[in-house]
């Protein structure tokens, strides 16, 4: 009775997740009539505004990884080793973008820096792409840091931090010849969830009037019939690639050999 | 998990020489610079805007404001869907996680089960509403099944993906993962010996769960429905790629506001951005809240 439920419950569930995803797929296949063909994904692969657009938002989404990593790993490294105290303040900050929507951020960018303000950031298509780049970096910023804290906390923070000031180190040889590597596998999996979230990414760019792929995928669909659904299989691939190499290099990683439990 | 004592590494720590002022925390200088720039500035600014006239005066004009049919009835569609995405969402998770977790399902599920809702979740967006298009809109893989298969038109039965239910039903494709993300640790962490106590004691199987195990669950099936709550009121992409504007909802609403000042009154747009600020705020602290009475259970 229980596991025929629970049966239920699973093929219910499954049915629900593979219709559209067999929906989307199939419909992408249609494009010439009477017959499945690539012609839809020839089409969106061929279109030059694809090509930038993609080209855009993947150099935004490794700038994007950058600077999350060097604004991430020193902060988390420096709240665990000199300021624990401080660290349910700066989690509950960096969860603050799941709670404040997406629009109403950039709607105070907009509004912040335009061009009579004292820092007119969207004057400019440099400062606007810097600002969409921060706009992304909050966007990132929950799961970044809560990967990077994770991967803090299964090495020995203080005694590494001792042993490399004590053989003469500096902090930048510290964070980026010992904790950066110690740390890598955390970092590449928030840098994939990045990669997810900027490429698909639709709000903030398109008020801030850049070239990004989400705009340009909102554009296609209000305008054609099978590319988008050709698109939506390109995006559901990338999103599967991104989520699959953190579990690759999660599983490839060296694991600690005693894991410190706070 | 803990039985093994770690050394305490704090002792290690050289005291600070004492008269020396504590510097430690210049360290997070870069950090709280970018996140009050770029994160609660801008918040701020929308929120101060809220409450100012176009002169700079204090006022609650705005917030008043927002009170005519169009926009009421924007929050309320939006709370509607918020809610019964919410709530399938959860329900449905729910009974997903429970069917792998204590099911009796073949364990081999669990990976893969996992691993998809981590996809699914992150999934959401342009692509979502287009997936969703070519699968439930107007020659859509399965309204095309059942009209030339099974004689179902869903177009007279009043189905219409770009409407409430159509949202509902494609918002779930990330709800529904996340809940089983969230969820499924909480499940775990029903200990046996609370059902073999149970059943010691003469529970039956519904007792058993009307009486332990959902109490102990309740407040971190609240909590999550919560966040799911929030979650979708500030869903803007699947939205407008889905309905374009067809659909009178306050992201979308708001976003035309952004684009074009539809309103006509840019205050009145800060009041807008403020609300949804209020609700997903009010969501997010119960969720934090009860996630905390939650997680009591799971030491």
């Amino acid at each position: 009775m229980k596991r025929i439920a629970a049966w239920a419950a699973l093929a219910f569930g499954t049915l629900y997740f593979l219709l559209p995803l067999m929906g989307m797929t199939e419909f992408s296949l249609k494009m010439r009539r009477g017959v499945y063909s690539l012609d839809a994904y020839a089409r969106v692969l061929a279109d030059p505004k694809f090509q930038e657009t993609f080209s855009y938002s993947v150099i935004m989404a490794v700038f994007t990884i950058l600077f999350g990593i060097l604004l991430v790993v020193p902060t988390a490294y420096w709240v665990r080793l000199k300021l624990p105290r401080a660290r349910p303040y700066v989690e509950f900050v960096t969860l603050l973008p799941l709670v404040i929507p997406a629009i109403v951020v950039v709607f105070g960018y907009i509004r912040l820096y335009n061009t009579s303000s004292w820092l007119p950031l969207t004057g400019t298509v440099t400062g606007t792409n810097i600002l969409l780049m921060f706009g992304y970096a909050t966007l990132s910023l929950p799961y970044m840091y809560r990967a990077v804290d994770t991967g803090l906390r299964t090495i020995d923070v203080t005694t590494l931090t001792e042993a490399a000031q004590s053989l003469g180190a500096g902090w930048v040889t510290i964070l980026g010849r010992l904790i950066l590597p110690n740390v890598l596998v955390a970092v590449l999996s928030g840098a994939f969830v990045t990669l997810a979230i900027v490429i698909g990414e639709f709000t903030m760019a398109a008020l801030l009037n850049r070239p990004a792929f989400g705009p340009y995928m909102q554009l296609l669909g209000a305008n054609r019939a099978y590319e988008p659904a050709a698109l939506a299989v390109i995006a559901f691939g990338i999103t599967w690639g991104c989520m699959g190499l953190i579990q690759l290099v999660a599983r490839l990683a060296p694991k600690p050999a005693i894991p410190v439990k706070d | 998990m803990t039985a093994q004592p770690s050394p305490d590494i704090k002792t290690h720590r050289p005291v600070p020489l004492s008269g020396r002022l504590p510097l430690h925390w210049l360290g997070l200088v870069p950090f709280a610079l970018f996140v009050v720039l770029f994160l609660l500035a801008p918040t701020m600014y929308i929120v101060v805007g809220a409450f100012r006239t176009i002169d700079g005066a204090f006022t609650f004009d705005n917030v008043i404001g927002l009170n005519t049919a169009s926009i009421r009835s924007a929050y309320w569609i939006s709370i509607k869907i918020s809610l019964a995405s919410a709530s399938l969402g959860c329900l449905i998770g729910f009974c997903m996680a429970a069917a792998m977790t204590l099911g009796g399902l073949p364990k081999v599920i669990r990976g893969p089960l996992l691993t998809f809702s981590g996809v699914a979740s992150n999934f959401a967006g342009v692509p979502l509403a287009f997936a969703f298009l070519a699968t439930l809109g107007p020659i859509g893989l399965v309204t095309v099944f059942l009209k030339t298969q099974l004689g179902i038109d869903l177009r007279l039965l009043g189905f219409n993906i770009l409407s409430f239910w159509g949202l509902t039903i494609t918002y779930l494709f990330f709800q529904i993962p996340l809940m089983i993300l969230i969820i499924t640790p909480a499940l775990d962490g029903l200990k046996r010996e609370w059902r073999e106590a149970a059943e010691i004691l003469g529970a039956s199987g519904p007792q058993y769960w009307r009486m332990v195990a959902f109490p102990i669950l309740f407040p971190a099936i609240l909590g999550t429905m919560a966040l799911l709550f929030a979650n979708s009121f500030g869903a803007v992409a699947t939205a407008i790629a889905l309905t374009g504007s067809s659909l009178n909802i306050v992201p979308i609403l708001l976003f035309a506001q952004i684009r074009g000042d539809v309103l006509g009154d840019p205050h009145l747009g800060y009041a807008l951005a403020f609300g949804m600020i209020v609700v997903t705020g009010i969501a997010n602290t119960i969720y934090i809240v009860l996630r905390a009475r939650s997680e009591r259970w799971q030491k």
